[in-house]
């Protein structure tokens, strides 16, 4: 992974250079976004109520012995929003949305339809990673910020139903209220932001990379997927790191 | 940019290939390739597998950097992003390479679409009547998907007349299909360079191909030319191994063992 690092900045830099381009290949934008979306909403949905929930009943009995149960909306509502929503989030979409890039571009690559946009003097980047970078940018944080969302409605659900924490709907948003910042919020699409863009070039330069048959491309599509991950995580701490200099 | 039929033939362009030497992982494909294409010429190049046609006929068209040697189209380095916009050029895939994503209409038009050079309805008007050109009319809506080789590397052709081209290149464009298609196929390569009077490579293994269609005909084995000559020239040939690939066929073997 870490050998191509050069080659993925390569082409991150060369996509970036072809921004200006984006209006024109706003169809494409388009058709992406409508894929991301569509193939990860439900996903998002289920797996962020779930998070919210679970990150309430671990913490939820235990604050109450203490008579600290007040305090659990502040702590599910951070822990989402700045951490486990963009993560977790980013890690389903890299599942997805990074795999299915890899293989759409690792197929193209294999049956020679890059080699025919080159010989039309169409540049790979513009009509391949362009829409698709473009796309996952803007549609990652969207669903971070919704997961978030849910997320928190998922730990309100589980304090307000769960007879150990038995924490009311309203106590628990007036705390998340209290302990959540718009500057928390802002921590988690920065880093969305960041793991989109990962997503979106790794997935998209190791498809570019693939070579051999069908089963090149179902290794571009492990590489992409664990590349990505790996990345996602290694950012995660280094983000938290710089983010935590804003703090106040 | 495209022209219809009734308009003059486009420029055509001349190609020079001078010391070309390419490796793969150190294993030597092309060792020293020299040829020319004059201008308007069909130049096929015929060889066995594994003798580094495709390979030879990607670099003519940019999609391969040798590592050493030059290919000139009219005098300038094919590597050159110049030379990619002054010149159009169009290859044609064996496979057809079309993009699964778009139909049939949408690949035919793709190079007008993403260059913006035609409106919408002008595009759709010249993609209907590249697909009457190479036979199939009304096909313009159908996913590549849903279509025979023989129709897929039509459509590719009617996606490469679209450029216009002043060099098209072919990769074994008659393989993989039946006789009948073969010899249409090789006849819309002669109608087209007397239609857009463009220089065309091809390159095949397909004798009848070679000597129906081609002005000049390079024989290339094991990376490197044997010999350049007119078909006749090339019939001629006394070389062993090039009169052996242009002769060899079942029927000496079942005389072996009949006698």
């Amino acid at each position: 992974m870490f050998q191509n690092i050069g080659e993925i900045l390569i082409l991150l830099w060369r996509t970036l250079g072809a921004l200006p381009l984006t209006l024109r290949h706003r169809r494409k934008v388009g058709d992406q976004l409508f894929e991301i979306g569509n193939a990860s909403l439900l996903m998002a949905c289920i797996l962020s109520l779930f998070i919210g929930g679970v990150i309430a009943l671990q913490t939820g009995p235990r604050l109450a012995e203490r008579g600290l149960s007040n305090l659990l909306g502040g702590l599910v509502g951070l822990s989402v929003c700045e951490e486990l929503a963009p993560v977790m989030m980013s890690i389903l979409i890299a599942g997805r949305i990074g795999s299915a890039m890899a293989a759409e571009i690792g197929s193209m690559r294999v049956y020679q339809e890059i080699d025919a946009l080159r010989t039309m003097n169409i540049d790979p980047i513009h009509y391949l990673v362009l829409p698709r970078l473009v796309a996952i940018t803007v549609a990652l944080p969207v669903l971070v910020l919704f997961s978030i969302l849910v997320g928190w409605i998922g730990g309100a659900l589980v304090c307000s139903l769960n007879h150990q924490i038995h924490l009311s709907f309203s106590a628990y948003f007036n705390n998340l209220r209290q302990a959540v910042e718009w500057f928390d919020l802002t921590k988690g699409f920065v880093k969305s932001f960041v793991f989109a863009v990962v997503i979106g070039i790794v997935s998209c330069h190791q498809g570019l990379q693939t070579i051999g048959g069908p089963r090149g491309i179902g290794r571009s599509v492990t590489k992409a997927v664990v590349n990505s991950i790996v990345l996602i995580l290694i950012l995660d701490y280094f983000l938290t790191r710089a983010l935590l200099f804003f703090d106040k | 940019m495209t022209q219809s039929p009734q308009q003059p033939p486009s420029h055509a362009v001349s190609v020079q290939v001078r010391g070309l030497r390419k490796s793969f992982n150190g294993q030597p494909v092309l060792k020293g390739i020299d040829f020319e294409v004059a201008p308007g010429e069909i130049f096929v190049i015929m060889g066995p597998s594994g003798s580094g046609k495709s390979v030879l006929l990607r670099h003519m068209i940019g999609l391969e950097t040798p590592d050493e040697g030059e290919i000139l189209i009219d005098g300038q380095p094919v590597q050159s992003p110049e030379t990619m916009n002054k010149y159009r050029m169009a290859m044609v895939f064996q496979s057809g390479a079309l993009l699964n994503s778009l139909s049939v209409g949408e690949n035919v038009g793709l190079y007008l679409s993403e260059h913006r050079l035609k409106p919408a309805e002008e595009i759709a008007r010249i993609v209907v009547e590249k697909l009457e050109l190479v036979g199939l009319k009304g096909q313009e809506n159908r996913s590549p998907g849903e279509l025979s080789g023989g129709m897929k590397k039509r459509v590719a052709l009617a996606r490469a007349l679209v450029i216009d081209p002043q060099l098209i290149l072919y990769d074994e464009p008659t393989s993989e299909l039946d006789p009948l298609m073969a010899v249409a196929i090789g006849q819309e390569i002669l109608e087209l360079k007397r239609r857009i009077g463009a220089t065309s490579i091809v390159v095949s293994h397909s004798r009848d191909l070679a000597f129906g269609i081609a002005d000049h005909i390079a024989i290339i084995i094991d990376g490197r030319i044997l010999f350049i000559g007119t078909p006749d020239e090339v019939r001629r040939q006394s070389d062993p191994i090039i009169h052996e690939f242009l002769t060899v066929d079942f029927k000496p073997k079942q005389r072996k063992e009949d006698s």
